[in-house]
């Protein structure tokens, strides 16, 4: 019981299977196989489309889900047309109006190099937002992965990997990832892969969870009376009747991953300078808080809370339509 | 129940073993020539193996690993490589000021979360629960370092109540020493706010929906005497639980703020332990945490079952 995700406080409780049951067992196959992969609540969208579009409809009328998506769309912007809205080159400092305060030229100041600040927020959108995404995507398939293996086989391969799993979690995420960004050394592509596999641990016993629900049900006996392969059950039968918990789980990861990324740049092993990133900008500035520079950090950490609280609002509307 | 307390402590064991197998493999292997990454890409193959020699890296992985292990089981931590000195002499004194950052935290946040999570178990539905649930899982979602920064920015720089490091110079009364850690502490306060908030008002839901609550209003006993006999006692089993192996996700909050409000503690040890390329402090740093959270957690599994007779006595059949 104690064992249940004590790493990170974001928990999600087990998402119930009630509003997906009616789904037909058997899809398309290829657009299965894409399943897992796909990140927004539309792109799920199946032959079941009633119980979808009814849901995206509950979705859409949700204060707080609009709230966040309009927040989470402002940054997507920034992070794709950031170069055309910042009113200055993020990178080039000016040396005659370094720690500048706000000003009508530089509405956030200028930071020890005099840079623009708010040049540099905007900009700072893209490579967190490039990251984390993919670092939830790849943790996504993995964990269902897993958890569809354990969940179906049970026996010896869950007991070991299981304790695997348990092991890994006996650390916060965030010692994990900065222990092994710290091993590897800090670039994009080791982020997306560390902070992926610990996520695709914890999203496995979630899934793993969803799949021991269903592998007792009469479509599976069905399924293996017509004698068909593990693969096929797995991928074809269960997946489909898990995808809620897993867009749950994706969301929710999606926000904890941009928290991780954030905290690693922060520390100076996640995204490097000289490229715009909001943690590693805080990292850089907040020893001169001291003489009152505040605006070289606020910003920056002003943006990175908006962030994570659109997603979790996110999150958070998308879990209450799936799970009523 | 022993034999329930030994199984759970030898699980424990077995989890602790596999957790030094996998620091040892990301400390140890993956960095690859370590003598070549402390000393940088200019060194001459000579010094890159003679650092090796020393370091003991040289040695046959196994080897290494036992040499690691049996050390630590003799009190051993290693030598840092940065310092030039045993590793336990600047992890123990880390440990000990992290723990007393981490306890601030805990005593501010168990009553306040607590308490919250009940009212709007109370208030289930209206305002209060809804106002409660989204700046709980607001505040949780936030990095420490981002709501560290903006209450610096606040009360230390613009009101300036509290200090803006949490290092009291040499000498400063208990008391004193309490006046800088509360800044520090808060932002983990907010992390852990929402998280113990909803699982009290989860237990409490769940209390309040159940057949003996029922029964005792309708046998006509005040409200006040019901949720404080009847919902509280059974509504906190799980809480409890989970307090305690939040202590585990302390100790990682600790790694940002103590970099943050530049406190010595063993998360700031670690980040530069990391930055110097000292592994062997940055391992043995890495396995306490993980041996902090698996005796929290191995606590709370056997407080949870001493407070609660079902589970006793299932075990005990």
């Amino acid at each position: 019981m104690s064992h249940e995700e004590p790493v990170d406080p974001p928990a999600i409780p087990s998402a119930t299977k009630a509003s997906l049951q009616d789904m037909p067992a058997v899809l398309d196959p290829t657009a299965v196989a894409l399943l897992p992969l796909t990140g927004a609540a539309g792109a799920v969208d199946s032959s079941a489309g009633t119980i979808r579009r009814e849901n995206l409809r509950q979705l859409v009328r949700t204060p707080a889900f609009l709230i966040g998506a309009v927040i989470l769309l402002w940054w997507i912007v920034c992070a794709l047309f950031g170069q055309f809205i910042a009113p200055y080159n993020p990178v080039a400092g000016n040396l005659l109006a370094f720690n500048q305060p706000p000003s009508g030229a530089h509405w956030f100041g200028t930071d020890a190099l005099g840079r623009d600040v708010l040049s540099r927020v905007i900009v700072g959108a893209r490579d967190i937002l490039i990251v984390a995404p993919l670092a939830t995507l790849l943790g996504t398939a993995l964990g269902t992965t897993i958890g569809l293996v354990q969940g179906y086989f049970r026996g010896r391969v869950d007991t070991f990997s299981g304790r695997l799993v348990e092991a890994v979690l006996a650390l916060p995420v965030v010692i994990v990832a900065f222990l092994f960004v710290a091993a590897l050394g800090p670039s994009a592509p080791t982020l997306i892969i560390v902070i992926g596999l610990v996520f695709g641990l914890l999203i496995s016993r979630t899934v793993r969870t969803a799949v021991l629900q269903e592998r007792d049900l009469d479509y599976i006996a069905a399924a293996r009376l017509r004698d068909e392969s593990n693969a096929h059950i797995m991928f074809v039968e269960i997946l489909p009747n898990v995808t809620g918990p897993i867009l749950v789980e994706f969301t929710v990861r999606l926000g904890y991953a941009i928290f991780t990324v954030a905290t690693l740049s922060f520390l100076g092993f996640g995204i490097q300078p000289p490229t715009p990133d909001w943690g590693a900008d805080i990292a850089n500035s907040y020893q001169y808080l001291g003489a009152g520079y505040w605006w070289e950090v606020l910003f920056a950490a002003l943006a990175i809370a908006s962030l994570v609280v659109a997603i979790n609002l996110i999150a958070d509307s998308i879990e209450a339509v799936l799970i009523r | 129940m022993t034999q329930y307390v030994l199984k759970r402590l030898g699980l424990a064991l077995l989890t602790l073993v596999l957790l030094s197998l996998i620091i040892f493999f990301a400390g140890s292997v993956l960095p690859g020539n370590q003598g070549r990454a402390i000393l940088g890409a200019f060194a001459s193959e000579r010094a890159v193996e003679a650092l090796n020699h020393a370091l003991g890296v040289d040695r046959p992985l196994i080897t290494q690993y036992w040499s690691w292990v049996t050390g630590i089981l003799h009190g051993d931590l290693g030598t840092s490589s940065q310092f030039h000195a045993p590793v336990s002499s600047f992890l123990f004194p880390a440990l000990w000021r992290s723990l007393k950052l981490a306890a601030v935290a805990f005593v501010i946040v168990v009553p306040l979360s607590v308490l919250a999570g009940v009212l709007a178990a109370l208030y289930r539905g209206r305002a209060v629960d809804r106002s409660i649930s989204v700046t709980g899982l607001s505040l949780t979602s936030v990095p420490e370092f981002v709501s560290g920064v903006v209450l610096i920015v606040i009360f230390a720089i613009g009101l300036k109540w509290f200090p803006i490091t949490a290092n009291p110079p040499p000498g400063t009364s208990p008391l004193g020493q309490l006046h800088y850690l509360i800044l520090p502490a808060i932002p983990l306060v907010f992390v852990l706010f929402g998280y113990i908030a909803r699982m009290a008002r989860a237990g409490t839901i769940e209390a309040l929906d159940s057949d003996y609550v029922r029964t005792a209003v309708l046998k006509g006993l005040p409200r006040s005497t019901v949720i404080r006999r009847h919902v509280l006692r059974n509504s906190l089993l799980p809480t409890i639980t989970v307090i305690a192996t939040q202590t585990g996700y302390l100790i990682g909050g600790l790694v940002v703020i103590e970099t943050l409000f530049n406190y010595p503690g063993l998360g700031r040890l670690i980040v530069t332990a990391a930055n110097n390329k000292d592994f062997a402090m940055l391992e043995a740093g890495v396995l306490v945490i993980g041996i902090v959270y698996l005796g929290a957690t191995l606590i709370a599994d056997i407080l949870y079952t001493v407070l609660n007779p079902r589970i006793r006595f299932e075990q005990a059949e």
